[in-house]
């Protein structure tokens, strides 16, 4: 009982400072400390950082944000050192588990007590019971479509892979398209996402429970290959070297119709720069596709929060957590900053942009998976699926090849032995 | 030269070689021996926007006191280097054993990333640094019979492979041959293929880069036998020429010899160069037909997940090949040297 009283006074304390600290100007409660962001580049993050330097600057604190795609390879060594270059992370739900493994960022639980009782509940990140990191934004890969297409043909909104195939067969057969579906199948990273997804969709499981042993050689595993191959016979043949940014592209030049495409993407196929009319005005976009008749969505949610470093003072620390607070507090949103996402605060009003990921959500796609060796196996993943679908070898040896690469690195990593 | 005068005379180099050379060979070489603790994984429960779920996370303070422990990990002798993703030791052996013919084997073979991007590496170094060095070669024959005034812009116009940055100039190359670039429909209309596509086609996109490779290292072969050229013994040339021979036969019998060593010295460096291939890799996005040596040290430090070990070792395996490729140029430049 005492311990509650104190913690409530704690709390009574800290938000009469913050009170003061409002009241004073500064607006956001950060007095002296460091502020430095890595994370990754696109509109959303960009509006986040750009509000928590400026709260950080008229806190005079130091700040400054280095937002960069390759954030990924940067972040863990820069928060390696004592004290860390970057005091936060702007991470994902597959980039937190490596700053986790690597521990080099510290729970949040204290500082929400102190300084964050007014972040709503769900944003919060938790791993173990422990705040980890809070979550500004959902996203996740859902239909684009072309409205004026689909009635074309006469076709309904597909809701599966399979129509996605029935349609694409309609749109080449009536010589509106040649290559009417897209996707970011670029070897790599993109390839091991897109079939995560289609591997999710067939109701498949990545690991036996509880262990890292892996269990993707089996009939959900070929199905979900199978299926990738149908759908590359209707794109363009480059597909193995089309990442988000040219299917996107490929998408504004009106050479596709149907694709599966990031949500936070979708703003700039939607908006007028870059394309036709006759392209940006059809452009629409539905929830997930099914494959086969498990009936799950063949998507994965995906969060993107940020995170405070380990290796930093206390003052820094603070001065992070309230800088980055207010760059993801209700304030932010405005007519512009609106559509960059699915925002997570409690103001957020949904648009015609928007409507693919709630409906990812509505229809409870899985998050992507948060375990510390998912990473290994898409990368894994990543190099070994081009051969498959360049028809080098079948779905049961590509398979194969995927286990075995990722058990090696496994036991690099001391995951299995 | 007395002794203590030539030790003082290199032993800034060696301080600095051994600083920047020799100590990090020593570290990545140590890197490969050790793999990470193994990790202490418990089951918690993960929540976030869309619910909450069982997962499995790394118990810290357990994996900390291991690390402690052992700061450098765990020892694993040359398990790095006999995994799967490497020399694949085991794998090899079971393929022998199992397969019937050579052809079957060598299928196997390929399939193993290791000897996949051996395949290609190899492939590369064999075809680029000869072509560097014979258009190289010609390109400054060429250049050094080009009226005086009109040489400068023509050696400008010859270096520009080499001035334009690797990754700028790929990329430009990957535009054109784009199945809607300038090139890439000149191929199909030339091969009368709508379909052809080089991103497409593995055969297409291994000649796409060595041409490549070989467009963006002829300039400094070129430089390097241009200025050899201005040392070549022109009464030599004139007694040639009295004696009749052509000028092919001048080429022959007086120039070549005479850049011979220039020849070892541009074969030395090209194979290294060649053997690193990187680039164009990258910016060809040509990951899915081509790998090499270098391509999985960079996948292996670029994932999510940092595989330290697995690149250190194919680091050490890269050394190792680079010097065995080297071998025959280095032991004739020995007993050269000995000869004299």
């Amino acid at each position: 009982m005492k311990m509650m009283k104190t913690a409530l006074l704690g709390s009574a304390i800290a938000t009469l400072v913050t009170t003061a600290a409002w009241a004073d100007g500064h607006g956001c409660g950060v007095e002296g400390g460091r502020l430095s962001i890595i994370g990754n580049e696109f509109p959303a993050i960009q509006t986040v950082a750009r509000n928590a330097v400026e709260c950080a600057e008229s806190g005079s604190a130091e700040a400054s944000a280095n937002l960069t795609a390759d954030h990924q390879t940067l972040n863990v060594a820069g928060m390696t050192g004592n004290p860390a270059e970057y005091t936060t992370a702007i991470v994902a739900n597959s980039s937190i588990v490596a700053l986790i493994n690597e521990d080099v960022i510290r729970p949040l639980d204290d500082l929400v007590a102190e300084y964050g009782q007014d972040i709503p509940a769900q944003q919060l990140i938790t791993v173990n019971g422990q705040v980890m990191a809070v979550a500004f934004m959902a996203n996740s890969q859902n239909l684009v479509y072309r409205a004026d297409v689909l009635e074309q043909i006469g076709m309904d909104v597909p809701t599966s892979y399979e129509q996605v195939l029935e349609a694409a067969e309609k749109i080449r057969a009536e010589g509106i398209m040649e290559n009417p579906v897209g996707g970011a199948y670029a070897a790599g990273w993109n390839l091991a996402q897109e079939f995560t997804n289609m591997y999710l969709g067939t109701g498949g499981q990545f690991f036996e429970p509880g262990t890292a042993n892996v269990t993707i050689n089996n009939e959900n595993g070929v199905e979900a290959l199978e299926m990738m191959k149908a759908l590359t016979e209707y794109m363009n043949p480059d597909y193995l070297t089309h990442d988000s940014n040219a299917t996107s592209a490929e998408w504004e030049a009106g050479n596709v119709a149907l694709m599966n495409m990031w949500g936070s993407r979708t703003n700039v196929l939607m908006d007028s720069e870059g394309s036709t009319p006759e392209v940006y005005e059809n452009t629409m976009t539905s929830g997930p596709l099914t494959v086969g008749d498990s009936g799950r969505p063949a998507n994965t949610l995906w969060w993107d929060g940020w995170t405070v470093a380990k290796n930093i003072s206390d003052e820094d620390a603070a001065a992070t957590f309230l800088a980055m607070k207010a760059g993801v507090s209700p304030d932010i949103l405005n007519d512009e900053t609106m559509t960059e996402a699915v925002w997570l605060m409690p103001n957020f009003e949904s648009s015609p942009v928007n409507t693919g990921v709630l409906a990812s959500v509505a229809a409870g796609s899985t998050p992507y998976p948060m375990v510390p060796f998912q990473g290994l196996l898409h990368t894994a993943l990543g190099d070994n699926i081009a051969d498959f679908l360049q028809g080098n070898e079948s779905a049961e040896q590509t398979l194969a090849d995927i286990e075995a690469a990722y058990t090696a690195a496994a036991k690099e990593q001391g995951f299995l032995q | 030269m007395k002794h203590s005068s030539f030790i003082w005379f290199v032993l800034p180099s060696v301080v600095l070689m051994i600083l920047f050379i020799a100590l990090p060979i020593v570290s990545v070489v140590m890197q490969s021996l050790y793999t990470e603790h193994e990790q202490v994984i418990v089951t918690v429960e993960n929540c976030g926007p869309f619910g909450c779920v069982e997962a499995q996370s790394v118990d810290q303070e357990a994996t900390q006191a291991l690390r402690d422990a052992q700061p450098l990990g765990k020892f694993a002798g040359t398990s790095v280097y006999r995994d799967r993703n490497h020399l694949a030791v085991d794998e090899v052996a079971a393929a022998w054993e199992a397969s019937g013919s050579y052809r079957e084997f060598w299928g196997t073979l390929m399939n193993l990333p290791f000897y996949g991007a051996m395949a290609f590496t190899l492939t590369y170094t064999a075809i680029v640094t000869p072509m560097t060095i014979i258009l190289g070669f010609f390109v400054a024959i060429a250049v050094n019979s080009v009226a005086r005034s009109l040489r400068g812009p023509t050696i400008f116009f010859s270096l520009l492979p080499m001035i334009v940055t690797p990754l700028v100039g790929a990329l430009i190359l990957f535009w054109m041959v784009d199945a809607r670039g300038i090139l890439g429909t000149a191929l199909q209309w030339l091969a009368n293929d709508p379909s052809l596509s080089v991103k497409a086609s593995t055969p297409l996109m291994w000649i796409m880069l060595m041409f490549y490779g070989t467009w963006s290292s002829i300039p400094f072969a070129f430089i390097v036998y241009y200025a050899g050229l201005q040392t070549v013994n022109t009464d030599t040339l004139e007694a040639a020429m009295i004696d009749g021979a052509s000028r092919w036969e001048r080429i022959r019998y007086v120039i070549v010899p005479h850049l011979a060593p220039l020849t070892t010295f541009i074969a030395l460096i090209q194979l290294m160069d060649n053997f690193r291939v990187f680039e164009p890799i990258i910016s060809f996005q040509a990951q899915a037909h081509a790998r090499s040596l270098s391509i999985a040290i960079f996948t292996d430090l670029g994932g999510e997940t940092r595989l330290l070990s697995s690149a250190a070792a194919t680091s050490v395996l890269t050394i190792v090949f680079v010097a065995i490729l080297l071998m025959p140029v280095l032991v004739r430049t020995w007993r050269e040297f000995d000869t004299k």
